[in-house]
């Protein structure tokens, strides 16, 4: 069997003195009494850094990803997310000021389907104050319309505004989720696994437009993936859990397959 | 003989002891009460003769004009007594089903329950009873009527509407969540869009429900045609009686069009 320190972690540990969005401390992710997710992720990801997250299912990705923002509570060990660091759960403030300032994609688009896009994209402002009037894009305050339309202009769907969520493609509909996460310019973009319920060619405009959206706005992207192509493509770094660990975490393009197989690699296959 | 023929499974499930004691004993009951409250066959000879005079005696119905003019103003508050009450009753329904539904109400779980209860409790009571009761509150006529058919309203909705929100889907509320949506930001931007049709087809079952109560609620004094039925009777104004009857046949044919034509629409 590989021992999981065989592959040299590459220290992004907080010491670059570049802003520090997140930083994990020790995590460890506990559901029941004999499963344990994450057992002591130590993690450090830069402003404006782009990190995909891979690992076998079952590696942690999808936990590791909802604790950074509170949608799961941390056994121990402890999140630092944009400054407000928490141990269990972050408190009703800590939630709000983080979930104001990240956008989440799904793998499924986790749109409204009988909504318009637009309205959709409306949604987005939920985290504002008076955030009900949110709920139909008929009813929300012109500037929160007009962000929306130049969100949904940002992923090339302004044209489809005005059509119902469950009438646009996959592709389509994942791009109305994307405008949805980045409404209200978040500072930091987390995506499970975008690409994954879509054809090739659309999973692949799909990274070229998060690829796009953080360069221009300057937005930290983590996203998971199966797709090694998209990860080395689309990363400036990648970190591959294993066993709920950290097992490899290095510049994207210093990633190599042997490094790649040692990831996936499961004893006696 | 094949050796299949030895494994064929047994035709009728088998029954535990238990399960064959409950069987009999439910049987020995229906058996019981059909011998005790079911109408024997000498009783329905006997009744025939008195059905078929009273069913001429309703014949030809009363179309006297100040008689159709008192059925039809009749009508018009049955109609009302209905649409209000409905309406009042479905507007409640949506926030007492929100505070019932398990896993999303603002009240946690046992809220939830206590909600439940509340509607079970609504439902539970029959509508005469209730309009009895408003009568002995708010004294006779309408009101009483409009008053039991939004008790009878949310009994209904406030269940179809709680287990509709229950079974919403979870995946678009999760991502507003992940937004920071408040709970009711969430049941407006994602429940609701999501149960709307569910909700618009109970809405329209409960008005059609609440047109065939409000027909029955005169009978003990709260208000609309019932009323003038139970005159007729009271009465033996047998051929002012079949009229109402036909009217009452004629308003539930319309309104049950009605409601299939919207609900269609809404499909």
């Amino acid at each position: 069997m590989l021992d999981v320190q065989q592959i040299s972690v590459d220290g992004h540990t907080g010491t670059d003195t570049a802003e520090v969005v997140i930083n994990l401390q020790g995590l460890r992710k506990r559901y029941d009494a004999r499963t344990e997710v994450l057992q002591g992720i130590d993690l450090s990801i830069r402003r404006g850094e782009r990190v995909a997250l891979i690992g076998s299912n079952g590696s942690g990705k999808s936990t590791l990803l909802r604790c950074l923002v509170g949608l799961h509570a941390v056994t121990a060990g402890s999140v630092t997310t944009m400054g407000e660091t928490f141990n269990s759960f972050p408190d009703r403030g800590q939630q709000r000021r983080l979930r104001a300032r990240t956008g989440f994609v799904f793998q499924k688009h986790c749109l409204v389907r009988r909504r318009t896009a637009l309205s959709n994209v409306v949604h987005g402002m939920f985290s504002e104050p008076g955030s009900w009037r949110g709920f139909a894009q008929s009813l929300a305050p012109e500037a929160w319309r007009i962000a929306a339309l130049d969100a949904l202009d940002a992923v090339n769907l302004s044209e489809k505004a005005s059509d119902r969520a469950d009438a646009l493609s996959g592709g389509q509909q994942q791009r109305v989720a994307i405008a949805r996460a980045i409404v209200r310019r978040p500072v930091l973009l987390i995506a499970d696994e975008p690409a994954a319920s879509l054809d090739p060619v659309s999973g692949r405009d799909v990274m070229l437009l998060f690829n796009t959206l953080s360069a221009l706005h300057g937005i930290t992207l983590i996203f998971t993936s199966h797709d090694m192509t998209h990860a080395r493509e689309f990363a400036d770094r990648i970190v591959a859990l294993r066993a709920g660990r950290v097992f490899l975490d290095k510049p994207a393009a210093s990633v190599s397959d042997t490094d790649l197989e040692a990831v996936f690699h499961v004893a006696g296959r | 003989m094949s050796r299949a023929a030895d494994h064929l499974p047994s035709r009728l499930p088998r029954l535990s002891p238990l399960a064959f004691a409950l069987t009999i004993a439910a049987v020995a009951v229906i058996l019981v009460s059909i011998g005790q409250v079911a109408p024997s066959v000498e009783r329905l000879a006997n009744g025939l003769p008195n059905m078929g005079n009273l069913l001429w005696r309703m014949s030809p119905p009363n179309v006297e004009a100040a008689f159709l003019l008192r059925v039809f103003w009749r009508i018009v508050e049955t109609f009302q007594i209905a649409v209000a009450g409905a309406a009042i009753g479905i507007a409640l329904s949506l926030p007492i089903a929100w505070a019932a539904s398990r896993g999303i109400s603002p009240f946690g779980w046992i809220g939830a329950l206590l909600f439940k209860a509340l509607i079970s409790f609504l439902r539970t009571v029959p509508d005469l009873v209730w309009a009895l009761l408003f009568v002995a509150t708010v004294g006779l006529g309408a009101v009483a009527g409009t008053m039991t058919i939004v008790v009878d309203t949310i009994g209904f909705c406030g269940r179809f509407f709680a287990e509709a929100i229950e079974e919403s889907d979870k995946e678009p509320q999760e991502a507003l969540s992940t937004i920071g949506a408040n709970r009711f930001s969430i049941l407006l931007g994602a429940v609701l869009p999501d149960v709307m049709p569910t909700l618009i087809n109970t809405s329209l079952f409960a008005l059609e429900k609440a047109i065939r109560s409000s027909v029955v609620l005169g009978l003990v004094g709260a208000g609309g045609i019932g009323q003038e039925l139970k005159v007729a009777f009271d009465l033996f104004q047998y051929r002012s009686a079949s009229t109402i009857i036909l009217v009452i046949f004629l308003i539930v044919l319309v309104m049950e069009w009605g409601t299939d034509r919207l609900r269609a629409k809404v499909q």
